[in-house]
């Protein structure tokens, strides 16, 4: 049930500090979504992007990109982000608005999907537009469940989940309209106060795709340390178990889980995490996962792809290490 | 400092366990028989709103709820811990709403509030454990015309007129002043949630919890419910169960070490 007025995919291309690596995941989706549908991939910036973001956006599978340039749509006001986006979405018509699952995405779709009338859904990882129309795949109840679901209005709009679909290539020269919108806007009662970047260094979680993980099994704070020098010779991310972050060994920002972050990395070492359904959660969508317990009857072990029973403390330097060796081989 | 502040704090009645099953005819999730409580992130914001109120003598907090008749257990729940009053937004024509319409009817239900006496400030949990999709106080925001923040991991200050929050984003942190009236989704690394006293859950016990119709609130059959939501759930089921794994042997930890990462080397993991 296609309404022809509203046809059209467009790509909500958020920035985070000046990476789009989350629209070019958004860009793959949207580009399956679009040649399937016969319809156009559009992508839209906000705020003072770089020149050549638009340029990129085309190259990497956007037919159309819209640029709302203005230096107040470049801070963090959802208020004004959001009707911004309004206005081009009702000028525009597009059938299909795609947003990355982070904070600031999920709050913008929430906005659009009320102001637009539009079904919406989150943390999305299927979409199948067959015959019968869209559906589209999410999991709830902690990852128990997953839900079918079809959409009953005009357009829509998701939040896709990271992780699920590669970063669309590159292809040079690859033609596409480039259009840059006005937009007025109007005072807002969000007001921007300040900002901090994660600590230098430290990989974000949601874009890892190896990540070394503590539970309460390592003990203590001190616990965490062999888990942090394997994450840094793989190039990991580190992340934790609510234990680990209840028992304030780590901040919460590494949480994995329900009631953290949900991710869905190549590898996901978990090291003294006994598997708790809120942390498998967050998790059970990794690709490989290890598992190094002293309890091989624990339920992170049942759902490993590599178990490891024995002391954590004592395997963990011991892989530390032969990956160093590894590499250094390698290097000589 | 503020004047007291009216709190209101919106809430879901949801499963205890998550550990649900698929009724295989029907293909939904079975909800018969399953125990239900106080959304666990919701307690978040109902401690905070609890603090709030500690802090800013005059202050009101009621907690408000869409769903069935049985959802006044977790009014009690929040009132338990210390929340004054609650409402209950329930009725048949509610049935099968999805957050579309369970924004329109919370933010309608604000607005009868509103009506009686302001409403400053709104919390909501991180999202919910069942639906998972953390986006109702935003979506009631826009409803409301109203600014907010999620993922709030500090309330820094209030004043009459706003509230400035620290929000944890994927990349760091920043803080926002929003005008009042607000919402404002919370994590848990807000607060520690106190535990339900006996005196509250005797009061909690006794309290009555008026019921809102969709007429109460000015809604019509079409807006809410099932006719009034745009996002339909087709099916339920089981996520597919994970490839088995196997077991890394080794008679030592060291060769159990050398084993695993030939096994994450010979399958490119690495």
């Amino acid at each position: 049930m296609t309404n022809k007025l509203d046809s059209g995919v467009l790509v909500v291309a958020l920035g985070s500090r000046g990476s789009l690596a989350a629209a070019h995941e958004l860009l793959t989706a949207g580009r399956s979504l679009a040649d399937t549908l016969k319809e156009r991939l559009s992508a839209v910036l906000l705020g003072r992007p770089p020149a050549e973001a638009a340029r990129d956006l085309v190259e990497r599978g956007a037919d159309k990109v819209f640029v709302l340039e203005h230096e107040a749509l470049s801070r963090p006001d959802e208020e004004l982000q959001a009707a911004a986006l309004v206005q081009l979405c009702q000028k525009e018509r597009f059938g299909k608005i795609l947003f990355p699952s982070s904070v600031a995405g999920r709050s913008l779709a929430a906005r659009l999907s009320v102001k637009l009338k539009a079904a919406i859904a989150t943390d999305v990882f299927a979409l199948d537009a067959g015959e019968a129309g869209l559906k589209v795949r999410r999991a709830g109840y902690g990852g128990n469940i997953i839900g079918e679901v079809e959409f009953a209005s005009p357009s829509c709009v998701m939040t896709l989940q990271g992780m699920v679909w590669p970063p669309a290539p590159k292809t040079p020269g690859r033609a596409g309209q480039v259009e840059a919108v006005a937009f007025a806007p109007s005072a807002t009662r969000t007001e921007f106060v300040s900002s901090q970047a994660q600590e230098a260094g430290e990989i974000d979680l949601g874009g890892a795709d190896l990540v070394v993980s503590g539970g309460r099994g390592l003990g203590s704070p001190e616990g965490f340390k062999p888990v942090r020098a394997l994450a840094k010779a793989l190039g990991a991310a580190v992340g934790a178990s609510r234990a680990a972050v209840d028992a304030g060994w780590i901040p919460y920002r590494h949480q994995v889980g329900l009631t953290g972050r949900t991710i869905r990395p190549k590898l996901y070492m978990a090291c003294g995490i006994s598997g708790q359904i809120q942390h498998l959660a967050g998790m059970s969508s990794a690709k490989t996962i290890v598992a190094i317990n002293s309890d091989p009857e624990c339920p992170m072990m049942k759902a490993a792809t590599l178990a490891v029973a024995g002391d954590v403390h004592e395997i963990l330097p011991l892989v530390t290490g032969e990956i160093m060796k590894r590499r250094g081989a390698a290097v000589a | 400092m503020a004047m007291g502040l009216n709190i209101v704090v919106c809430v879901k009645d949801t499963p205890t366990s998550l550990g649900v099953h698929v009724d295989s005819a029907t293909k939904r999730v079975k909800h018969d028989g399953l125990q239900t409580a106080l959304n666990p992130f919701d307690e978040y914001a109902v401690e905070e709103a609890l603090r709030l109120k500690e802090k800013l003598p005059g202050s009101t907090t009621l907690a408000v709820s869409v769903g069935p008749p049985s959802a006044e257990g977790a009014l009690r729940e929040a009132m338990s811990r210390g929340i004054e009053s609650a409402v209950l937004v329930s009725g048949p024509e509610f049935a099968g709403s999805d957050t579309y319409a369970t924004s329109r009817a919370l933010a309608a239900a604000l607005r009868k509030l509103a009506a009686d006496k302001p409403v400053h400030l709104v919390l909501f949990g991180k999202s919910s454990n069942d639906g998972n999709s953390g986006i109702v106080g935003p979506q009631v925001a826009a409803w409301l015309d109203w600014p907010s923040a999620s993922s709030v991991k500090k309330i820094e200050s209030v004043t009459d007129s706003a509230v400035t929050v620290t929000r944890m984003l994927e990349d760091g942190i920043d803080t926002l002043k929003l005008g009042l009236p607000a919402a404002v989704s919370t994590v848990k690394e807000i607060n520690e949630p106190r535990l339900p006293s006996l005196k509250g859950k005797l009061s909690a016990k006794k309290a009555v919890i008026p019921r809102w119709t969709a007429a109460d609130l000015g809604l019509g059959a079409s807006e809410v419910g099932s006719a009034g939501s745009l996002a339909r759930i087709a099916a339920e089921s089981a996520p597919p169960s994970r490839p088995a794994g196997m077991t890394v042997e080794g008679a030592t930890s060291a060769e159990k070490a050398a084993k695993l990462v030939d096994i994450l080397i010979e399958r490119k993991v690495i």
